[in-house]
């Protein structure tokens, strides 16, 4: 699949290897809260974001999980700023985006992303080819250099051109039609890829051809993947780091294999043990998480998580846990994990 | 397989056509089904190949064009030969049908409470008032929280999780023999599926139901399953207890699936063992084995008749002429 050396231009690292690809602090972004819709019913605030920080150093894959309504394709959307942010700095290589040194259409060449719904995500009026040059051509491309570039693209995904570049999104498969979108984000050899929930819609055999795409194309072209996916096995998977999120907030962040064999936070727990066993002799006996993730309309008080964890106390519903440190780059928003906190179980133990 | 007096739904020879552009589409091509109450068997299987179909095929929720083929009897009745008076008097009553979503399952602008107790009402001879009592006792069953105010909610007012066990609660209103669920936990987290899957199990403990639950995902078949029939292309290709088909699988499709799952135990970096290529197209089928292209042990002979369905092991078949070959006397 691979065709001549991949087209990363190394000058493009602006910051060196030590300054991370995307840097995020402090982001929020609530919805709502002037009455509602139409200007009646109910008014309140969805916290979606809700200060949330995080960095994806250059060549890493950070994947993000949370039940639905936890923010994680909010967070998504803000970085691409397809949602404009309330508050919060995000950094690209080393840059504020929309600052002199970084505008915001130069951002978004660099940064791209797919979505979960290939058919939804494609121009239904465009040939599989014209789709992946459009890109190039907008940022000014000539016509036939861009084709050609679609073409290059197309036979990288798997799908080659002479058979596919003249088809229609309908004439295809849900996952050839992934694969043209991710021809399409590479189009513009953008730095870092935003993949959400990209696999979640393809039937299981067809999913795993595309994540071993997705690795292929990440060494190939030098890139730096996020990740959000529902899948705890796939995250696991692709992952060098994850961000655990939950109702707006990060609940844990690490390496990938620590936070699957010590998990700090009760919900990373609760989540890892929802998956299905596998096991017909062992099967799941006890749910582990009774109840739908809350609203994140007026969200619990303190920790968010305290109405559904097992391990409550008191000072959860006052005091709201930061992030504490529990072992290299592994951290978790729990009381318990912060020995000075004063939680009774830790005096217990 | 044979009938015996203690099967609750027995489906011989299935097959389902549907007229397309492109010609007759067989979307199920003769598939064999038998349940015994309190049973539950996971159709396992990726789009298009002919799970949901099959599953529709035994309430015959299928539009008039479509065309069913075989034989199927549940609870001692012949599905296919029902007048749409009994059709509708056996929709509900014996059997009854959960889906993927349960938005669609439920009208909009009527209460919930309202439509499962007016479906009570259409089975049974029972007062307005008795049949909101059942809908309020399912709800507690189902443990929806505070249930009498929920009783009162449209639709559109509960989060996902809990439509789902509205839903359940609908389809069991009328105490059937059998579910069918398709796809039910789908849509789900995976926190509220578990929960979903567990209530399932529970009840049909309770109510000796016979569910046959239409899924994509192994995880979830390992969990709520007796048996497992893995489909391929409109046929059964591998079928036998779960732990038969988890732990031995016979057929290299079965096989693929299991080796293709991001799992655990895999190292970082290393790449998933997918299976080439993807799944038929149904109205111009591949001849022979319909996996055959797509099969590392691809032969000659696989592609001359489709591979009979062998005995691998105690209640463990699979249509693979390698599982033949494995299974013939030395």
């Amino acid at each position: 699949m691979i065709i001549g050396a991949p087209p990363v231009p190394t000058s493009r690292d602006r910051g060196g290897p030590g300054t991370p690809l995307l840097e995020v602090r402090g982001l929020v972004r609530h919805f709502g809260g002037k009455g509602g819709l139409f200007g009646k019913g109910k008014s309140g605030v969805v916290r979606a974001v809700d200060g949330v920080d995080f960095s994806i150093a250059k060549g890493e894959t950070l994947g993000i999980v949370g039940e639905s309504g936890c923010g994680k394709s909010t967070t998504a959307r803000l970085v691409m700023q397809i949602i404009k942010p309330d508050a919060g700095d995000i950094l690209f290589d080393g840059e504020a985006v929309g600052s002199q040194a970084l505008s915001l259409g130069a951002f978004r060449r660099q940064v791209q992303m797919v979505f979960q719904d290939s058919y939804a995500s494609l121009n239904p009026r465009l040939t599989v080819e014209e789709t992946v040059a459009f890109g190039p051509r907008v940022h000014g491309a000539k016509s036939g250099a861009a084709l050609a570039k679609a073409h290059d693209l197309l036979h990288r995904v798997g799908l080659e051109p002479r058979r596919f570049a003249g088809r229609y999104p309908h004439e295809i498969s849900g996952g050839q039609r992934q694969r043209v979108n991710i021809a399409r984000a590479l189009s513009l050899d953008p730095r870092l890829l935003i993949l959400d929930e990209a696999v979640s819609a393809l039937d299981k055999s067809v999913e795993a051809q595309v994540l071993n795409l997705l690795l292929d194309l990440k060494r190939d072209f030098g890139l730096t993947y996020m990740f959000i996916t529902h899948d705890l096995n796939v995250v696991r998977f692709m992952s060098d780091r994850i961000m655990v999120m939950y109702l707006g907030k990060v609940a844990e962040l690490g390496p990938s294999e620590p936070i699957f064999a010590t998990p700090g936070h009760p919900y990373t727990v609760a989540l890892l043990s929802s998956m299905p066993s596998m096991d017909p002799d062992h099967r799941t006996e006890e749910a582990p998480l009774t109840g739908d993730p809350p609203n994140p309309i007026d969200p619990p008080s303190g920790c968010r998580f305290h109405p559904r964890c097992k391990m409550v106390s008191t000072l959860c519903s006052q005091a709201e846990p930061q992030l504490s440190t529990m072992g290299q780059d592994h951290l978790a928003a729990c009381h318990l994990v912060n020995p000075q906190s004063g939680h009774p179980r830790l005096a217990a133990a | 397989m044979s009938t015996t007096a203690d099967t609750i739904v027995e489906a011989s020879g299935l097959t389902v056509d549907f007229a397309s552009g492109k010609g007759l589409i067989r979307a199920v091509s003769g598939v064999d089904l038998s349940l015994k109450p309190g049973e539950t068997l996971a159709l396992l299987g990726e789009s298009g190949s002919g799970k949901s179909v099959s599953l529709r095929a035994l309430m015959r929720l299928h539009p008039s064009s479509a065309k069913i083929g075989g034989s199927v009897r549940v609870d001692g009745r012949d599905v296919l030969a029902m007048s749409p008076r009994e059709l509708s008097a056996y929709r509900g009553k014996t059997i009854s049908m959960i889906f993927q979503d349960p938005g669609l399952a439920f009208d909009p602008v009527y209460r919930i409470g309202d439509q499962i107790a007016e479906s009570v009402m259409r089975h049974e001879r029972v007062s307005r008032s008795e049949a909101r009592r059942r809908a309020l006792e399912l709800f507690e069953r189902v443990r929806i929280p505070s249930p009498e105010r929920r009783l009162d909610n449209y639709p559109h007012e509960m989060s996902g999780g809990m439509r789902q066990r509205a839903m359940i609660a609908l389809a069991l209103a009328c105490r059937p023999k059998v579910l069918l669920a398709d796809e039910p936990t789908t849509a789900l987290d995976a926190t509220v599926q578990i929960q979903v899957l567990l209530l399932l199990r529970e009840l049909q403990r309770e109510f000796g139901l016979a569910i046959v639950f239409v899924t994509h995902d192994i995880g979830v078949a390992v969990e709520i399953a007796d048996r497992i029939a893995v489909m391929y292309a409109g046929r059964i290709v591998e079928s036998g207890s779960c732990r038969d088909v988890i732990r031995n699988a016979a057929h290299p499709y079965t096989q693929g699936l299991l080796a293709s799952r991001a799992h655990g135990t895999l190292a970082p970096d290393q790449r998933l063992r997918a299976i080439p290529g993807a799944p038929p197209d149904l109205a111009a089928p591949p001849p022979g084995c319909a996996f055959g292209p797509r099969c590392d042990s691809f032969a000659e002979a696989c592609a001359r008749a489709v591979p009979e369905n062998v005995r691998v092991g105690v209640a463990h078949e699979a249509r693979c002429l390698l599982a033949a070959a494995a299974m013939a006397p030395a």
